[in-house]
């Protein structure tokens, strides 16, 4: 069954699902921008543009994101995975603050803190509420 | 919360009726993609026993988790069409923040799930933060 405390290898799943998807949606997105405009008229353009490498990484970390996203929901309740989820933005919001040496405005300071004390809450409590057994449990047992 | 001004500026309404869309089938979709995972049981407990195939089957054979994808796809062009219409300085913050709040709601009544005062705190620290930082 699962645990009410976590292990450091489902720790390590949450952090996949918070970095993956941020990363993720910024290579879709430097991408797509590097490309020219798709139009319905053709496509074909659009099935081309998931062969290009940012685009392919892109995907790639956002099957990433949805494998341990699946993973981190089946030991631990959805209100305590989703805020996991909202930290990927503070994570891209310092690289873009102290690898890219963007200027990030006081709004988004307040931002980064209020989401890293939101977590803070939640990583505190325990992560599963207790429930009857699982299908997978029910197998299991004699 | 303002409207932004683009050539064919929506009505208030239809831009409410946008973000509803995307908010209530996105909590749809998480919501059943939870059920799913929560019947399926621990992913990496039938990983060690059965293997990646063994694991993936039982995820995909899962009908709660097809619904879930069903509507999480659902989102996914409603919030398609929503940024056809709408700003996405408005579109992304109003939905991302707004959907925290609709599942903590969704997870307590549908899930059973105990979102006590701790969770609910980090529920809506969380949605104001992530509102800030995408706005």
């Amino acid at each position: 069954m699962a645990h009410p405390r976590l292990s450091p290898w489902q720790y390590m799943v949450l952090a996949l699902v918070a970095v993956c998807a941020p990363l993720g949606d910024t290579c879709l997105s430097r991408g797509m921008t590097r490309l020219p405009a798709i139009t319905l008229d053709h496509p074909g353009t659009l099935i081309a543009a998931v062969f290009t490498p940012w685009i392919a990484v892109g995907i790639g970390l956002l099957i990433g994101f949805f494998a341990s996203y699946l993973t981190a929901l089946s030991w631990a309740d959805l209100t305590y995975v989703l805020p996991a989820t909202a930290f990927g933005n503070v994570i891209v919001a310092l690289l873009a603050r102290f690898w890219l040496h963007d200027t990030i405005s006081l709004e988004r300071w307040a931002g980064i803190v209020l989401i890293t004390v939101g977590v803070g809450f939640v990583a505190q409590g325990p992560s599963l509420t207790e429930r009857p057994a699982s299908r997978a449990d029910r197998e299991l047992a004699p | 919360m303002t409207i932004p001004s683009t050539a064919l500026q929506p009505s208030p309404w239809a831009a409410t009726a946008m973000i509803a869309a995307i908010v209530l089938s996105s909590t749809a979709g998480e919501v059943l993609t939870a059920a799913a995972m929560k019947s399926i049981g621990d992913l990496d407990e039938i990983r060690a026993r059965s293997g990646m195939k063994g694991a993936t089957r039982a995820v995909v054979t899962c009908p709660l988790f097809l619904a879930g994808v069903s509507f999480l796809a659902l989102a996914f062009f409603s919030l398609l069409f929503a940024l056809n219409h709408l700003n996405l300085s408005f579109v992304a913050p109003a939905s991302a923040s707004l959907t925290l709040v609709t599942n903590a709601v969704a997870g307590k009544i549908f899930l059973k799930e105990n979102v006590d005062r701790r969770r609910w705190t980090a529920a809506v620290l969380v949605c104001i933060g992530v509102y800030l930082l995408a706005h």
